[in-house]
């Protein structure tokens, strides 16, 4: 995360505990869709670099780094779309912003491989009751397949310019 | 003095082709079924579940009778024998050089494969290994074939031809491999005044073209004359034609380099590198390209 994209400017922005849970969680999520078998001894490194931080950190980091892996060519199950969801005065939400996760709600955190429906990572803070549970993930999955959407256009947009422009 | 000073923004969407779309070609993204029918051989960018015949990454299917893979857009090079690379050596090791290729493993040129300083033929004795360091040492960069491909997808090179060696002065311009045409010869010596190696690796090396062309070890020594400024510029004339050429996605072969080249003399060197300046070449370039079809 850079020093400039909180509200208050962050001293360490490396290393600190949130920082090394969402590496953990990133590398998690990616490791469930790129196919690492053809790869063997070798290694794929993805540095994100959030520049404004209002909500939803892991789900764009995770959104952005599929495009760019889809655009480094590296094969991959599926896109991965992530959106976070969560409780604000009983109406569940998605893609909440830094106001609304802090007001101590509940939060999830949900990538998706939206094809096959396959989940890659669901994560929650605070507690919510069980009934509410399919509700609030439901809510997530549906954000994520109208993501998915939006991130395949222009992905073939992109190859509809390109290979346009090679084929001439 | 005033400078010319300009802010990134980003790039407008060419207004359109100037041939007609063609809407055959099968473009699709990671995730995407191609087809359910179970008689194919899957190839590259392709992964089987429950029966289908998945995509993995982004590009245009290519289907070669019962063969079909996915070609991404922009990949690290796949090489195969035969391919003419320029890479850089990395690594010094026992009885090889590790060379970078822009390959997904670096790839490995064997003490057995290059030539002995005067040709000879015999057996690499430990004196030669000793030696290695002196003929190609890490940070120098080679021109080599593709002698053939590890299990893993190393590839293994070979410099036992007069024309491959030690590159020495000149010019390197990394594209992406999938931009440079599969031709007879990489090799060529542009009218213009300059040589160029285009390696299928993506790898494009300009350089003066040589006084003699006879040299009795190849590549071997590389000589450190000062090269003129007429030279000079055509290289760097040449350099920004390539970048230009890359930027908007035209294929790289010797027609394509040379047209490029004499678009751009109407224009001052350095005013090449500006996007509407080369905007402009390629599409001279391109417009001549396709009149030679035509």
């Amino acid at each position: 995360m850079a020093t400039f994209s909180t509200a208050e400017r962050k001293r360490r922005p490396h290393g600190d505990r949130k920082s090394s849970e969402m590496t953990l969680h990133l590398k998690q999520t990616f490791e469930a869709a790129i196919l690492t078998q053809l790869y063997p001894r070798s290694q794929i490194d993805i540095y994100v670099q959030i520049l404004q931080a209002d909500g939803g950190n892991y789900s764009s980091c995770v959104n952005a780094a599929t495009l760019a892996v889809v655009d480094a060519g590296i094969p991959l199950r599926d896109y991965v779309c992530a959106c976070s969801a969560g409780f604000v005065e009983d109406t569940p939400l998605v893609d909440l912003s830094h106001v609304e996760e802090s007001s101590g709600g509940t939060q999830l955190s949900l990538a998706l491989l939206p094809k096959a429906e396959h989940l890659a990572l669901v994560e929650m803070d605070a507690r919510l009751h069980q009934d509410h549970l399919e509700g609030l993930m439901d809510a997530a999955t549906r954000a994520c397949k109208d993501l998915h959407a939006v991130l395949d256009r222009v992905v073939r947009e992109h190859l509809q310019e390109v290979s346009t422009q090679l084929g001439e | 003095m005033a400078a010319d000073m300009r802010l990134a923004a980003a790039r407008k969407r060419a207004p359109g082709s100037l041939v007609s779309q063609d809407e055959s070609k099968h473009l699709v993204a990671p995730g995407d079924v191609i087809t359910t029918d179970t008689g194919f051989m899957r190839g590259h960018g392709t992964y089987t579940e429950d029966e289908k015949l998945m995509a993995s990454v982004a590009g245009e299917v290519e289907r070669v009778n019962k063969l079909i893979c996915v070609r991404p857009l922009k990949t690290r090079f796949n090489g195969e024998v035969g391919d003419v690379v320029v890479g850089r050596i990395t690594e010094v090791q026992q009885k090889r050089w590790k060379v970078e290729t822009n390959s997904r493993l670096d790839s490995v040129l064997l003490l057995s494969s290059v030539n002995l300083p005067g040709g000879e033929l015999r057996r690499r004795s430990s004196e030669d290994e000793l030696a290695m360091r002196d003929y190609l040492q890490e940070g120098d960069l080679i021109s080599a074939e593709v002698q053939s491909v590890f299990a893993d997808g190393a590839l293994s090179l070979h410099t036992r031809s007069l024309k491959y060696g030690k590159l020495g002065q000149g010019v390197l311009v990394q594209v992406s491999p999938s931009l440079v045409k599969r031709r007879k010869t990489h090799f060529h010596n542009l009218l213009c005044g300059a040589s160029i190696i285009l390696g299928n690796n993506g790898y494009v090396w300009i350089y003066p073209t040589p006084a003699q062309q006879d040299e009795e070890a190849g590549g071997f020594f590389t000589s450190t004359e000062p090269v003129p400024l007429c030279d000079r510029e055509v290289i760097s004339r040449l350099q920004n034609c390539i970048l230009a050429l890359s930027a908007h996605k035209v294929l790289l072969y010797d027609t394509s380099v040379l047209y490029c080249f004499e678009s751009s003399l109407a224009h001052q060197i350095k005013d090449t590198l500006k996007p509407e300046v080369m905007e402009e070449i390629v599409m001279e370039t391109r417009q001549r390209l396709v009149e030679q079809e035509g």
